[in-house]
């Protein structure tokens, strides 16, 4: 292990390199060069004065991005028996998706003739008037299978007794994480408590404005217009207006409009013109059976192929494994000469689309609809939330969302988890679907964009598996009466009704403990 | 149903408990009228106190229909002279003439939301002259469907209309596009009386959509331009389970997204100005009536710039549903409807609002109540929410006293 300062130094670096060739970088310079012009400056103290211009000149320094330490295999993720199940998985998937590759007898890539390039052009903006047959296609894997996996998951070192006491955890997951509590919970979202106005309880029509939302939302016009990242995402935490979001998200997750993202974008397109990757069948079908059949993100049809086709081949998502700890899938492809095999990576980004992959983007098109910015605000909200929900990872993953939902359940809702897993309706089976897509597709739009905004505000996807814990404390009453998995569920198949901020102000802070 | 005596409650009207109705159509209405408590049904002949007919009926009997006070019926006489498109541009024009002769030619700008239109063959000669002037423009012709000479038919019915005449429309080419995909805002506004004009304005509508990406270059696909539902279903691409709505709220907060709250406040209020000025363009050529009532569909398109024009106002909108939110928004458009008509005498005559109806011109504008901090501020806001959240189960159960034989739940 790297000591202390040494690991500074080492992520001081990393930061340095990836800063170098961005235009924060030449804006730094810039204003850098400025100040050596300013009387003030001494020779002697040449470093400090910079510095403290810099600083009086509003160049703040914006929260570095995250940019954990690299660190080898092993510190990513410590226990053997998590890395074992992680790899078998991606072995899984990645044997799923070849064998659909030599059944169907299509390359995983190809390159496209020219008639066709200029074909996909010229309907780039419509891609979903296609209707190219997929009825071959079918997902690689769906969220069910995922569960599985982490339901699988056992420490062979634990010997777990199978009798079901007060002190046994009577959920799916197997696994000891540690999890927070309510009180920890509450610890960490203070902002959420009952003395803190909120945008999704204090700004309903009957509140007069002036208690809460009028000012709150000129705040949040200072916030913008002076960039400050830092603020944008402490003041996300209690919501962010519906005029303002689009640009509160921007600020907290640093994308920009600089020409960079533009020319990265259009870079990504014309590698989508030139050549067809099998993935984009997969895309193609999830998007018509999840997006298009929901009624309000049909709409936006168009553009989810627009940013997942780009998606798929942007081999800067790859950086994202250096604090995943997946690996991304390998095939085997023909070198040119034909000789060789060489393993690369497919698809070119790593990440291999699921069945309802489209919802993480499909609430993003209500806030952007330039491509660029639409495409970075969701490549951004994957490499930092998206992709825990379907990988196991450190420190936060969907298997410890899982399990502090199910122990959140355990301790506050004894009688209602005891009653549902004698029915064989265990809660997580029935609540999986909402953690997994971070509850896109299940709220209405209105609704999961106030619980995104928290999610970025407190830099933690926890809020969801606590929200899945209030809605199941919400309809208990209903649930306590069910008889058979099929009724829970359907007690809890509508949720596009449910206000998300009450539910979890009443579980949090209104809950006795 | 039990048979009590009529009450005479404090309201205004006479109260009844049990109300009989005639119902021409089968669609939700039917469902509305027969769940609706202490409501009969009465057939044929048999003497009616709320008549939900067709204008068909309308056209036949009501000219030879004596009404007792109390009696309601939910069409006005020449409800056409605003819905027929010929006519509603004749009496919009001529309103603007003496609005701006009385009130200046700003005043008089605020009735330019209607396309430029032409009535044919009346109007071929400048209908021409104006088409030469603006090279490059595209027109839309509209058939004036009538029935044997007056009266204009359901939404529903129209394909089997005959034609009569044709308006020559200007197309409006830079229709505001979400993810490409033209659209059109169907809102519904209920009128009770025209002298002195009374209309509320309902809160929820939706926003229809165009199977097809829009393209001034596909003008030959008429799927593309014509958004209406009943057009939609017959394209090849129309796939009924997909439904091409979004609710009224929906659309708000995605514009809202987009440009901002304080735009879209003055786009709404703008299409507020739309049902006012074409009310008050006809207000004096319908024949008020007591015992009418009339429930508009309008239809709004939007512009690039986000104006809102007016394509056309129907007086009798669909009410079949296309899905199961689409028949619970009409459901309750027309259970809020009869609250307003309020055959039962529950009501004061004072309500701002009425479960999803907002009253938006009591013969003259209708503002918020204020609260205490804002009394002494001169602003006054809009009795308008067009796509704002309601809340209206609550509103209902404090406003209205139950159904007489009812108790309160």
């Amino acid at each position: 292990m790297l000591d202390e300062s040494a690991e500074l130094s080492v992520s001081i670096t990393q930061i340095v390199q990836r800063l170098k060739g961005t235009h924060l970088h030449s804006q730094l310079e810039k204003q850098a060069k400025e100040c050596l012009h300013k009387p003030e400056i001494k020779l002697e103290t040449l470093k400090d004065d910079v510095r403290r211009l810099l600083k009086a000149s509003g160049m703040t320094c914006l929260p570095p991005p995250r940019h954990p330490r690299a660190p080898p295999e092993h510190t990513k993720e410590p226990l053997a028996y998590m890395r074992k199940a992680q790899v078998n998985w991606e072995k899984r998937i990645l044997k799923s998706l070849n064998s659909m590759c030599t059944e169907l007898g299509i390359p995983l890539a190809r390159k496209r003739p020219v008639p066709e390039q200029n074909e996909l052009t010229n309907k780039w903006n419509e891609m979903g008037t296609d209707e190219p047959d997929l009825s071959k296609f079918r997902p690689v894997y769906a969220p069910k299978d995922f569960l599985e996996v982490l339901v699988g998951l056992k420490n062979p070192n634990n010997e777990r007794s199978e009798d079901l006491t007060v002190r046994s955890h009577w959920g799916l997951i197997q696994v000891s994480l540690n999890v927070r509590d309510i009180p920890q919970t509450r610890e960490m979202y203070p902002e959420l408590g009952l003395t803190y106005g909120q945008l999704g309880i204090d700004d309903h029509t009957h509140v007069p404005p002036d208690l809460f939302e009028s000012e709150h939302i000129h705040i949040g016009k200072k916030v913008v217009s002076e960039h400050d990242s830092a603020a944008a995402q402490q003041y996300s935490r209690q919501g962010c207006p519906t005029g303002l979001r689009a640009q509160l998200w921007s600020l907290i997750l640093n994308t920009t409009d600089d020409p960079e993202a533009i020319t990265h974008y259009e870079q990504l397109k014309a590698r989508v013109i030139h050549h067809d990757l099998l993935v984009d069948n997969l895309i193609y079908k999830d998007v018509k059976l999840t997006a298009s059949n929901d009624d309000y993100y049909f709409v936006f049809e168009d553009y989810l192929y627009q940013v997942l086709l780009c998606f798929s081949r942007d081999t800067a998502v790859l950086e994202h494994f250096n604090y995943n700890c997946a690996t991304p899938p390998k095939s085997c492809i023909q070198s040119k000469s034909g000789s060789e095999q060489c393993a690369v990576v497919y698809p070119p980004n790593g990440v291999i689309p699921f069945h309802g992959f489209s919802m993480y983007v499909a609430p993003l098109c209500f806030l952007y609809n330039e491509p660029s910015k639409l495409y970075s605000v969701f490549r951004e909200m994957y490499i930092r939330y998206f992709f825990r929900l379907h990988s196991l990872t450190n420190p936060l993953c969907v298997l410890s969302l899982c399990l502090q939902f199910e122990r959140l359940l355990q301790t506050h809702l004894p009688q209602l988890f005891y009653h549902l897993r004698e029915i064989g309706a265990q809660p997580l089976r029935i609540a999986f679907k909402w953690i997994v897509r971070a509850f896109s597709g299940y709220l209405s739009t209105d609704q999961l964009l106030l619980l995104w905004d928290r999610i970025l505000g407190y830099d933690s996807l926890e809020i969801v598996a606590v929200l899945a814990a209030a809605v199941f404390a919400f309809r208990a009453e209903n649930l306590m009466e069910v008889t058979s998995l099929a009724s829970a569920e359907a007690v809890l198949a509508d949720l596009s009704t449910l206000k998300v901020m009450p539910l979890l102000q009443i579980f949090l802070f209104a809950t006795s403990v | 149903v039990t048979n009590l005596p009529s009450q005479q409650t404090a309201g205004h009207k006479g109260g009844r408990s049990c109300i009989r109705y005639r119902c021409g159509l089968t669609n939700t209405i039917q469902d509305v009228l027969n769940q609706r408590p202490g409501w009969v049904e009465v057939k044929d002949d048999g003497e009616w106190d709320l008549n939900w007919c067709d204008v068909g009926w309308l056209r036949e009997n009501f000219d030879h229909s004596y009404m007792e006070e109390h009696v309601r019926i939910c069409h006005f006489r020449n409800h056409y002279e605003l819905t027929r498109k010929n006519l509603m541009v004749k009496n919009l024009k001529r309103y603007r003439k003496t609005l701006e002769r009385e009130a200046g030619r700003l005043e008089a700008s605020k009735c330019d939301f209607f396309p430029c239109t032409f009535v044919l063959p009346s109007e071929y000669h400048i209908f021409v002259e104006e088409f030469k002037r603006s090279p490059g423009s595209t027109w839309i012709m509209k058939p004036v469907s009538v029935y044997s000479s007056d009266g204009s038919r359901s939404e529903e019915q129209k394909d089997e209309a005959q034609v009569e005449s044709y308006v020559a429309q200007r197309y409006i080419e830079n229709p505001y596009l979400i993810a490409g995909r033209k659209f059109d805002l169907r809102v519904y506004v209920l009128v009770t009386s025209y002298i002195a004009l009374k209309a509320w304005l309902y809160r929820d509508g939706f926003a229809r959509f165009s199977n097809t990406r829009f393209s001034l270059s596909s003008i030959d696909d008429q799927y593309v331009h014509l958004t209406n539902v009943a057009v939609q279903k017959t394209s090849p691409d129309y796939d009924p389970e997909k439904g091409c709505k979004w609710q009224m709220q929906q659309l708000r907060q995605y514009l809202t997204a987009k440009h901002g709250f304080e735009t879209v406040q003055t786009l709404f209020k703008e299409i507020d100005n739309i049902f006012i000025r074409s009310l008050l363009s006809v207000q004096k050529t319908i024949i008020n009536d007591k015992h009418c009532f009339e429930l508009y569909g309008y239809d709004i398109l939007l512009d690039q710039d986000l104006k809102p024009w007016l394509i056309e106002v129907n007086a009798s909108p669909s009410l079949t549903a296309s899905s199961q939110e689409d028949y619970d928004l009409k459901y309750r458009l027309l259970e809020d409807t009869l609250h307003i008509v309020d055959m039962e005498g529950r009501l004061t005559g004072k309500e701002k609002r009425v479960g999803v109806f907002d009253l938006m011109w009591n013969d003259g504008p209708v503002h918020m109540d204020v609260g205490l901090e804002a009394l002494g501020s001169s602003c006054l806001v809009a009795n308008t929410h067009l796509g704002c959240v309601n809340d209206r189960q609550k509103q209902l159960q404090q406003l209205l006293k139950p159904f007489p034989g009812q108790k309160r739940t």
